[in-house]
C-alpha cells in the first residue's frame, strides 16, 4: 500500500482535471504516473503502459472497453479508481454500500487521491484473492467429476472395480509424471473417440 | 461530457403545476432507439400520466448501471442483456431488476470497412444487396486467406459484453462457420469511437446501433451489410429497467410511467409524426446528429455505401406497431442461453427459473389494462429470431461447440419452452 514505484494511468481527455488527479499522486508519494487523453485503441496504449493501477472518470465513455478487457482477459485486470467531478456524500456510500467492485466516487480534489488509490488497490486484492479462490474450487469440482467419469469407464471396459480403476490411473499418473487429472481426461477422450463412453 | 438533464433545458423550469408531480429521472444513451423517452417527456406524454420525466443523458452502460445501483437515476434505457446479468450478479454486481416494456426492437446493423468490403466482394462473389448467410461465408473466405497469409485476426467491435450487437453479431458469425471467439477479435468500442477506430483502422467492422452505422457510410469509411432485422426479425434491443425494488414501493409512478411510454411508442412509430421525431432526435440534448441521416433507420430505408442508392430493409426499428413494447420472456431466455453458450455464464435451472421473473409482460399488461393495446394475432412469429439459417439454439452444426455445451443451451432451451408456452 502506497507502494510509490506503482505505475499509474490516469485515463482523461481533459486536461484540467488530469493534472488536479497527477499533482495528488505525486502529493502523495508516486511518481511513476502515465496519463492516456486520445481513447482510440485503448487496449494497445494500456498494454504499452502496462500499468499497476487505472484511474479513469465516472464519466469516461471507454469504461466499457475497459470492463470488457478485465473480463476476457486475466492478464490485463488491474485495480481501476473512479472519480467524478462532484462531491456528493450521498452518492460516495451508495457506492461503497453497494459493493460494486475496486472503485470509489468522490469529488475531485487532489487530497482525495490518495485515499481512493489505497482503498481501490486494497479493494481489488480482496477481490481477487476471492475471484482466485472460486475459481480454484470450480477447477477442484471438474477435476473430482473427471476423474469419477474416467474411473467409470474403465470400471466398465476392462472390468476393474472401482478401486483398482483409481490404482491404474494412479500408478499410470506417477509413472508418467503427470497429473491424475491428465490421466483421467485421457480415459474420457479416448473413450469418446472411440464411441464407448 | 458530464449528464445533462434534458428536460430541465428544453423545457424550463418545472411549473407549479409539476412541483407537485412525482418525479421520475431515467438515463439514456443518444441513439436512434432513444426515441420513446425523448417523445414521452418532450411531447407531454409523461406529464399527462401524471408523472415528470426527466431524462439523464450517460455516456456508457457501465455508467448506466451503476447509477441505477447507486440511486442517482430511478431506471434506464438498457441493453436486453443487461437487467439479466445484473439480476443474476453476472459482472460483478448483483441487483435484482425488471424490464416491463420494451423500448425498440431491431434498429443495429453490422457495418464492415470499405476495404474490408472489397475483399469479401471477391473472396465471396457478393453483388450488394446479398443475404446475410452469403456475406457472412465471404467473410469466413477472407478469413481463410488472411489465415494463410499469416495476417492478424480481423478485429470487430460492439458495445458492451452482455449487448444484442454481442450476441447478434457471434450468432450470425457462428452460423456462417466462424468461430467469434477464434476467427475474429470482438472488442468492446463506444458508440461514439466506432467510427473513428474504423477510419484509424483499428477495428475492420462493427456491431451498432443507428445513426453510427450511417454516420460511416457518410464518412465514405464502411459499407452495412447485415441488419439485425434480418437475423432476427423482431428482436428486443432497448428495454425500460428500473430496480425491482422500485417496482414493488411505487407500482403507481411505474404503471402511469409504462402508459406514457406506450402512448409515446404509438405516436414514434405513426410515419404521419416521422419529421417532427427526427427533428427531435436531432436536437443536441439527444443525438446532435444530421436529420436525414437519424432518418434512414426510422423509415428502413439504408444506404448501405456511398454512392449506392438506399434499400429498404422492413422492420429495420420497431418502435410499437404488432405488440412490439410488450416485454417477450422467451427472448430474455434466449439471451441467457447465448450468455451460457458464450461462457459468460454457468447454466443453473435456478438462474433460467429467476431469468423468466426479468421481462415482465404481465405488468406492462396490468398497467395497460383497459388500454387500446392488443395482443398480436395467433401465429404471428414474432419473437423466433430469423436467420440466413433457421434459429436453433442447440444446432450442432455450430462447429466449436463441444457437445457439453451444447446441452446446456439445450437445458435452457428446453425450459423455454416447457415454461415459455404462456407467453
Amino acid at each position: 500500500m502506497g507502494d510509490p514505484n506503482l505505475t499509474i494511468l490516469i485515463i482523461e481527455e481533459n486536461a484540467v482535471r488530469a493534472a488536479i488527479l497527477e499533482e495528488g499522486m505525486r502529493d502523495a508519494g508516486y511518481c511513476h504516473i502515465q496519463r492516456i487523453a486520445d481513447m482510440a485503441n485503448l487496449l494497445n496504449k494500456i498494454c504499452a503502459v502496462d500499468p499497476d493501477v487505472i484511474v479513469i472518470g465516472l464519466e469516461n465513455p471507454s469504461r466499457d472497453t475497459l470492463e470488457q478487457m478485465f473480463q476476457v482477459s486475466r492478464s490485463v485486470r488491474r485495480p481501476i479508481a473512479m472519480f467524478v467531478d462532484i462531491s456528493d456524500t450521498a452518492t460516495i456510500e451508495a457506492a461503497v454500500d453497494a459493493g460494486v467492485s475496486a472503485y470509489v466516487v468522490d469529488g475531485l480534489k487532489k487530497e482525495r487521491v490518495r485515499p481512493i488509490l489505497d482503498v481501490t488497490i486494497s479493494r481489488f486484492h480482496v477481490f481477487r484473492r476471492l475471484q482466485e479462490e472460486l475459481v480454484q474450487a470450480r477447477e477442484a469440482l471438474e477435476a473430482r467429476k473427471m476423474i469419477e467419469r474416467a474411473k467409470g469407464i474403465l470400471m466398465k471396459q476392462q472390468n476393474l472395480g472401482e478401486q483398482e480403476a483409481y490404482s491404474l490411473m494412479r500408478r499410470t499418473a506417477m509413472s508418467q509424471k503427470r497429473k491424475l487429472y491428465d490421466i483421467a481426461q485421457s480415459v474420457v477422450t479416448a473413450a469418446q473417440m472411440f464411441g464407448q463412453s | 461530457m458530464s449528464d445533462t438533464t434534458v428536460s430541465d433545458h428544453t423545457c424550463g423550469p418545472l411549473s407549479l403545476d409539476e412541483r407537485s408531480l412525482p418525479t421520475i429521472t431515467l438515463g439514456f444513451i443518444p441513439l436512434t432507439d432513444c426515441a420513446v423517452l425523448a417523445v414521452a417527456s418532450e411531447l407531454g406524454f409523461a406529464h399527462r400520466q401524471g408523472i415528470v420525466l426527466r431524462l439523464s443523458r450517460e455516456v456508457s452502460w457501465a455508467n448506466i448501471r451503476d447509477k441505477v445501483a447507486f440511486g442517482l437515476l430511478d431506471g434506464a434505457q438498457m441493453l436486453a442483456g443487461m437487467p439479466i446479468a445484473a439480476t443474476l450478479g453476472i459482472n460483478q454486481l448483483r441487483m435484482p431488476m425488471l424490464a416491463p416494456f420494451c423500448l425498440s426492437r431491431n434498429g443495429n446493423a453490422i457495418t464492415v470497412s470499405s476495404g474490408l468490403y472489397r475483399e469479401m466482394a471477391l473472396a465471396g462473389g457478393l453483388r450488394g444487396n446479398d443475404a446475410p448467410c452469403v456475406v457472412g461465408h465471404a467473410l469466413r473466405a477472407v478469413i481463410d486467406e488472411h489465415r494463410t497469409q499469416g495476417r492478424p485476426p480481423l478485429t470487430f467491435g460492439m458495445v458492451y459484453p452482455f449487448s444484442c450487437h454481442n450476441y447478434e453479431l457471434r450468432y450470425w458469425m457462428a452460423a456462417c462457420g466462424i468461430d467469434p471467439d477464434i476467427d475474429v477479435r470482438l472488442a468492446v468500442i463506444p458508440p461514439p469511437l466506432m467510427v473513428d477506430s474504423l477510419r484509424d483502422g483499428y477495428v475492420d467492422g462493427f456491431c451498432v446501433g443507428e445513426p453510427w452505422n450511417s454516420l460511416a457510410v457518410e464518412a465514405g469509411l464502411g459499407q452495412i451489410i447485415v441488419s439485425k432485422a434480418e437475423i432476427w426479425r423482431h428482436g428486443v434491443e432497448k428495454m425500460l429497467c428500473v430496480p425491482y425494488a422500485l417496482a414493488v414501493e411505487k407500482p403507481d409512478i411505474l404503471a402511469a410511467l409504462i402508459r406514457a411510454l406506450d402512448e409515446a411508442a404509438a405516436w414514434a412509430d405513426d410515419p404521419a409524426h416521422r419529421s417532427e421525431l427526427v427533428e427531435l432526435l436531432a436536437m443536441p440534448a439527444y443525438l446532435n446528429a444530421p436529420a436525414a441521416i437519424i432518418e434512414r433507420a426510422l423509415n428502413g430505408a439504408m444506404v448501405p455505401a456511398r454512392p449506392l442508392a438506399a434499400r429498404s430493409v422492413p422492420d429495420f426499428l420497431v418502435l410499437h406497431r404488432e405488440g412490439a413494447n410488450r416485454p417477450p420472456v422467451d427472448q430474455a431466455l434466449w439471451l441467457y442461453s447465448q450468455m451460457v453458450r458464450w461462457q459468460q455464464s454457468a447454466c443453473h435451472r435456478g438462474d433460467a427459473q429467476l431469468v423468466r421473473q426479468i421481462f415482465r409482460p404481465d405488468v406492462y399488461e396490468a398497467a395497460l389494462r383497459g388500454g387500446a393495446w392488443q395482443a398480436p394475432a395467433p401465429g404471428q412469429d414474432w419473437d423466433v429470431p430469423e436467420s440466413a439459417t433457421a434459429f436453433d439454439p442447440t444446432s450442432s452444426s455450430v462447429p466449436h461447440l463441444d457437445p457439453g455445451q451444447i446441452d446446456i443451451a439445450a437445458a435452457v432451451a428446453a425450459i423455454a419452452v416447457a415454461d415459455g408456452a404462456s407467453d
